[in-house]
């Protein structure tokens, strides 16, 4: 029985579970494995890498993809801002796998450009509500006991701010790619706001970038004390220019914008600050014209990365829909998918490590019979959060906001495969 | 003896590690001078706190905004191409395209000049003196209607100007406003009547780059 192709098919499945679509699909799979008509010259030819030396071992002191991957690169939409040095790239997400973001693929904020600081001229000051300010050099942050790695997602506030009012963008790149997940190398923020001494009325910190814009947030002392970190490494190398070398803070499960880059400063105080990216940005307009401020956490979110627009379905037969699901109040417990538009859903199946505040890797192996199908993910949290639809969250929110778009997205896989951002009843 | 030795050293290792948590202070890091603090430390809140001593009117402020910042935002801060608009919108937040402006949407006056010194011009960024960064401020406020045309903006009168829109803010209340998105089972069988297509980013065709045409085998 189990050496029964026909059944391990229908078993695994993606839609064995759903009646009678099921049977359709598992049985367009018969003949799957084709016989090939004449050999093939991949390998009856032998082929100049097998014949000839390759590149020697200084050809790339420091390694790049291969050239045939070119098209995975980070990419922006031209028409969103106003200037390129504050604007925004995207992750290639239907490109990526597993749950780490490739250090180069990280996608991009910059409020002033991303400015290039040497790391003998950077200091990290710690002032205010402290017994004794400081200075440190990265050498002594460095030299600092206690030092950590650990794993998050960083995602915009505005990731899918262009969705509110309906679909606009084809491909996730687009719609969903402001997050990266990335192991960081540094400090807990608590061990040199220790070292500093926080008085007993220090109730915020506002870090504060090196750079042009010299960004500044107010962070509540418990969640600085809780689990942020200021970091110099991510993914066992140095932090990227662009991702804040040669130091950031790293603010787990809240909006990208708090994580502060080229961080110079760390106020402790005694009240918010109310800056410019926490009352005229990352506040949420709602529809009775009022706004939520302080809307730190990202809530429960989750999208199929393949198929998608930019990474249609090219077969019939096996596919593997892949996707990937976050949540900043914790950990992903499940992830279930639809292919009819939330009619009936099915449980993903998890895989890589399952961390909290941190990307999460699902996937359903499934055959397709090239029907047309409306494929969604819905995430759910420890929390017991469950991922709205788009629809559930205007009715909440309304069509002037801009943050916090973690609604279900919905694809159009066409019987051609081509794939589309689509809004359904 | 080589058994002495690394006892000797594992002793010698165990005292290096545990020292600097005896001392209670790491010791790594110096004192900040109040030179320092003071060059860095420029940041200014709603109460007034962090604002440096100076003033500037409303009139020389109009100076300073149309050499200084009007190429991007506009000669009455309406925005030119996408740069940010910063005068009008009062009444627009309900409706289907918000002016998200100083004088309609932004809760605190300390955000303006807070931005100014530590960011703008834009590209030039800590280039104007502080009664520069109080004359734009002031002229700003004025165009939004807030303060009148002859008035002169400084560290003294500053608390006392507010905006509009302070008490439109209110914390995060997601956990009470949106206590429904948390569900025990998210339903799993004929959740909903077959789904129709309402909207297509196709139709609205503004991603970067055409989709490539798909061969499906």
């Amino acid at each position: 029985m189990d050496h029964d192709p026909q059944f391990q098919k229908s078993r695994r499945g993606f839609l064995g579970g759903l009646g009678a679509t099921a049977a359709g699909l598992s049985l367009a799979q018969a003949g799957a494995a084709r016989a090939q008509a004449k050999p093939d010259p991949a390998i009856t030819e032998i082929q100049d890498w097998n014949r000839y030396l390759g590149d020697g071992v200084a050809a790339n002191p420091y390694g790049k993809p291969s050239k045939f991957e070119k098209g995975v690169v980070r990419r922006d939409v031209e028409w969103l801002t106003a200037s390129r040095e504050s604007s925004v790239n995207f992750t290639p997400l239907h490109a990526l796998d597993g749950i780490i973001t490739p250090n180069g693929l990280c996608f991009e904020r910059h409020h002033g450009g991303s400015p290039e600081i040497d790391p003998s001229k950077h200091r990290l000051m710690i002032n205010g509500l402290v017994d004794k300010p400081l200075v440190f050099t990265m050498d002594d942050l460095k030299r600092f006991p206690g030092r950590v790695n650990k794993v998050f997602f960083l995602e915009c506030a505005a990731n899918g701010g262009m969705e509110w009012k309906g679909a606009q963008l084809n491909g996730c790149q687009f719609t969903h790619g402001m997050v990266h997940n990335v192991m960081y190398t540094g400090l807990p923020l608590k061990v040199l706001l220790d070292e500093a001494g926080v008085k007993t009325n220090g109730k915020w910190v506002m870090p504060e970038g090196a750079d042009s814009s010299a960004m500044t947030r107010s962070i509540p002392i418990e969640k600085a004390m809780q689990d942020c970190l200021v970091v110099w490494g991510m993914n066992g190398e140095a932090l990227r220019q662009e991702q804040g070398y040669p130091l950031r803070i790293v603010v787990p499960g809240w909006e990208g914008n708090m994580w502060v880059k080229w961080l110079r400063r760390l106020e402790v105080g005694d009240q918010p600050w109310h800056h410019r990216e926490e009352t005229s940005k990352y506040t949420d307009l709602l529809a009775d014209g009022r706004s939520r401020r302080f809307t730190w956490i990202m809530d429960a979110k989750s999208v199929v990365t393949s198929p998608s627009p930019q990474a249609p379905l090219k077969h019939k037969g096996p596919n593997v829909l892949s996707g990937l699901a976050w949540s900043g109040r914790g950990t992903i417990r499940r992830v279930d998918v639809t292919i009819d538009g939330g009619k009936n859903w099915q449980t993903a199946r998890i895989d890589g490590p399952v961390l909290p505040m941190s990307l999460t890797r699902f996937y359903v192996d499934f055959n397709w019979d090239g029907r047309e199908m409306l494929i969604q993910s819905r995430a759910m949290d420890d929390t017991g959060y469950v991922q709205p639809t788009k629809d559930e969250l205007r009715k909440v929110r309304g069509l002037n906001s801009i943050y916090h778009n973690n609604g279900i997205q919905t694809w159009l896989v066409r019987s051609n495969g081509e794939t589309e951002n689509v809004e359904i009843s | 003896m080589s058994k002495f030795r690394k006892a000797a050293g594992l002793a010698l290792f165990a005292a290096l590690v545990t020292a600097p948590a005896l001392a209670g202070k790491v010791g790594l890091g110096r004192e900040a001078l109040p030179e320092e603090v003071a060059a860095w430390d420029i940041d200014v809140r709603p109460d007034g706190a962090g604002l440096p001593p100076g003033k500037g009117s409303v009139g020389d402020g109009e100076q300073l905004y149309l050499q200084q910042c009007a190429s991007c935002h506009g000669e009455f801060g309406e925005g030119a191409g996408r740069w940010p608009v910063l005068v009008g919108g009062q009444g627009s937040l309900k409706s289907e395209g918000p002016e998200k402006t100083i004088g309609s949407f932004w809760p605190y006056a300390s955000t303006t000049f807070d931005y100014i010194k530590r960011a703008m011009p834009y590209g030039n960024a800590r280039s104007l003196s502080d009664d520069d960064v109080y004359a734009i401020t002031a002229f700003l406020l004025n165009q939004n209607g807030i303060v009148k045309d002859d008035f002169v903006l400084s560290k003294e009168n500053f608390s006392k100007v507010k905006l509009p829109n302070e008490q439109s803010f209110y914390d995060d209340d997601r956990e009470k406003a949106e206590r429904h998105f948390w569900q025990k089972d998210p339903c799993m069988k004929n959740c909903k009547p077959d789904a129709k297509v309402t909207g297509r980013a196709r139709m609205v065709d503004v991603t970067p780059e055409d989709g490539k045409s798909i061969k499906v085998e």
